[in-house]
């Protein structure tokens, strides 16, 4: 995984923004029930994601992203 | 009514982290003034603060992480983080943590801000004007309501009573001790966490301040002698920032428990200018008025009062109305009067000043220590109450009267007596 693949750089946005370990940012991850995020978190973290790849997600499809691996998959079929 | 006593003491200042750092310093005379280095201020007519001191936490200074995780930190502006630092100390020091449900549902939170997160919202605002609505974090009006503070600290220590909290600009932390001590007088809680907190520091508030002609302009190169109250050359105040609370409790309650008690908080007195939005009542009576109630209501006389804990912001009007109205209120006993102004040494911490200087009242009830008024070389007026230039002086004290004034024409006393 390179430092500027889509996946690395996900990766490094929820260890930020949820201020947890690296290593638990696993592509299975759920926001929610591992990482410790609540509502709001996940709000921001689309956002955050928007910002980083310039694209706009909508809220139905943000509604779908509830797994790291779930983020990346939408961002590289958005960005592809 | 319940008697309400002072069990925990917690505070963050421009003098440093904790209540034992803060009144060392403000005994040996420091100031916690200092030139503003943290933004852009050669536009500013005002270029000076009492900025909380940041660091690790050791030599007192103030370590945020202590209080609340990076990751909250920065979905909040700094008056949360000042509160949950100044709470977590009061709530230690009381040794008072409700574990069970029926001591949470009676322990209740009242911590105020005058402002609150005025520069999230400028931030969130220069954000919606250049990135447009879709980039306003989520966390935007949680982290800057002023009852948030309130809240962030039930939410972390459980506390499930009445969650409440004041907005009355200068007097907001002196409202919050007194309305929070009637809570408990009339049955509402057993115990509250109370207070006030405030992070104004920023360029927006400083325009603003200056704006209203209030901050001085004339010492922005000896920033340690700009707050003067009574001096003659004092030209406006110190902008502070930090918080004070306090963990007040029903007097049987804290016995029961054999809980340390500072002091029993036994007269509240408010009153209203309804004058001007910011000068106030040239006669002095909206503070005449909240001392005098306070006052009948611990049934006491100025006679019995053995240090004010004055506003005295160093504002050049408000300081002698604030003078005057006292030794109206004392008459013949003004000679035996003592009142001396913190702010010297702190700076104005707007909606906390109010609880920073309850406790300092407290302190000097508890030490038989008075801090001084800084930079007081030459009195504007003459009067026979001892302001007490320069030095910190030792005066057992049995009575403690604490005032505030803000904005709007907000006035509340307190009077505080040892038990």
């Amino acid at each position: 995984m390179s430092e500027n693949s889509i996946e690395a750089r996900v990766k490094k946005i929820v260890v930020e923004h949820l201020g947890v370990e690296e290593d638990k940012v696993t592509k299975d991850a759920s926001f929610i029930d591992d990482l410790g995020a609540d509502s709001l978190d996940t709000v921001e973290l689309v956002m955050a994601f928007e910002e980083e790849f310039g694209v706009e997600i909508p809220d139905d499809a943000a509604e779908t992203i509830l797994t790291v691996g779930d983020a990346v998959r939408f961002l590289e079929k958005s960005t592809a | 009514m319940r008697r309400v006593v002072i069990t925990g003491l917690g505070m963050v200042t421009p003098l440093g982290s904790g209540v034992s750092t803060t009144w060392t310093r403000l005994l040996a005379g420091e100031s916690g003034a200092a030139r503003i280095a943290e933004f852009e201020v050669s536009d500013l007519p005002c270029q000076i603060a009492c900025r909380v001191p940041r660091g690790d936490g050791t030599n007192g200074t103030f370590n945020p992480d202590l209080a609340m995780e990076p990751k909250e930190q920065r979905k909040v502006d700094d008056f949360i983080v000042y509160a949950m630092a100044a709470a977590d100390e009061a709530i230690a020091d009381s040794g008072w943590k409700p574990e069970d449900y029926e001591d949470q549902i009676r322990t209740g939170v009242m911590i105020g801000s005058g402002i609150g997160g005025i520069e999230g919202i400028v931030d969130a605002g220069i954000t919606l004007h250049e990135k447009g609505p879709r980039r306003i974090s989520p966390f935007f009006i949680p982290g800057r309501l002023i009852n948030l503070a309130s809240g962030q600290i039930s939410i972390k220590y459980g506390l499930k009573g009445p969650n409440h909290a004041v907005v009355t600009a200068c007097s907001t932390g002196s409202h919050a001790i007194g309305d929070a001590s009637r809570l408990i007088a009339l049955g509402d809680a057993e115990v509250m966490v109370a207070g006030g907190t405030e992070s104004p520091v920023s360029r927006i508030s400083m325009a603003g301040f200056a704006a209203c002609r209030a901050l001085s302009t004339g010492f922005n190169d000896e920033p340690t002698r700009a707050s003067r109250p009574y001096d003659k050359d004092r030209d406006g105040f110190v902008m502070g920032e930090g918080a004070g609370v306090v963990v007040l409790e029903e007097y049987e309650h804290a016995v029961a428990r054999g809980a340390k008690i500072y002091a029993e908080v036994i007269g509240y007195g408010l009153s209203g200018d309804a004058f001007h939005i910011t000068a106030p009542s040239p006669d002095g009576d909206g503070a005449y008025r909240c001392m005098t109630a306070a006052l009948k209501r611990a049934g006491l006389t100025a006679a019995d009062v053995d240090y004010v804990n004055a506003h005295g912001t160093s504002t050049p009007m408000g300081d002698e109305l604030e003078l005057r109205a006292l030794e109206r209120v004392a008459g013949d006993s003004a000679a035996s009067l003592t009142m001396s102004s913190t702010k010297s040494a702190i700076g104005h911490l707007l909606g906390a000043a109010g609880a920073v200087e309850a406790i300092f009242s407290v302190l000097a009830i508890r030490d038989g220590m008075i801090p001084p008024t800084l930079n007081l070389e030459n009195p504007s007026v003459e009067t026979a109450i001892d302001l007490v230039p320069l030095k910190a002086k030792s005066k057992t004290v049995d009575v403690a009267l604490s005032n505030s004034f803000g904005f709007g024409g907000t006035n509340a006393s307190l009077v505080f007596r040892r038990v």
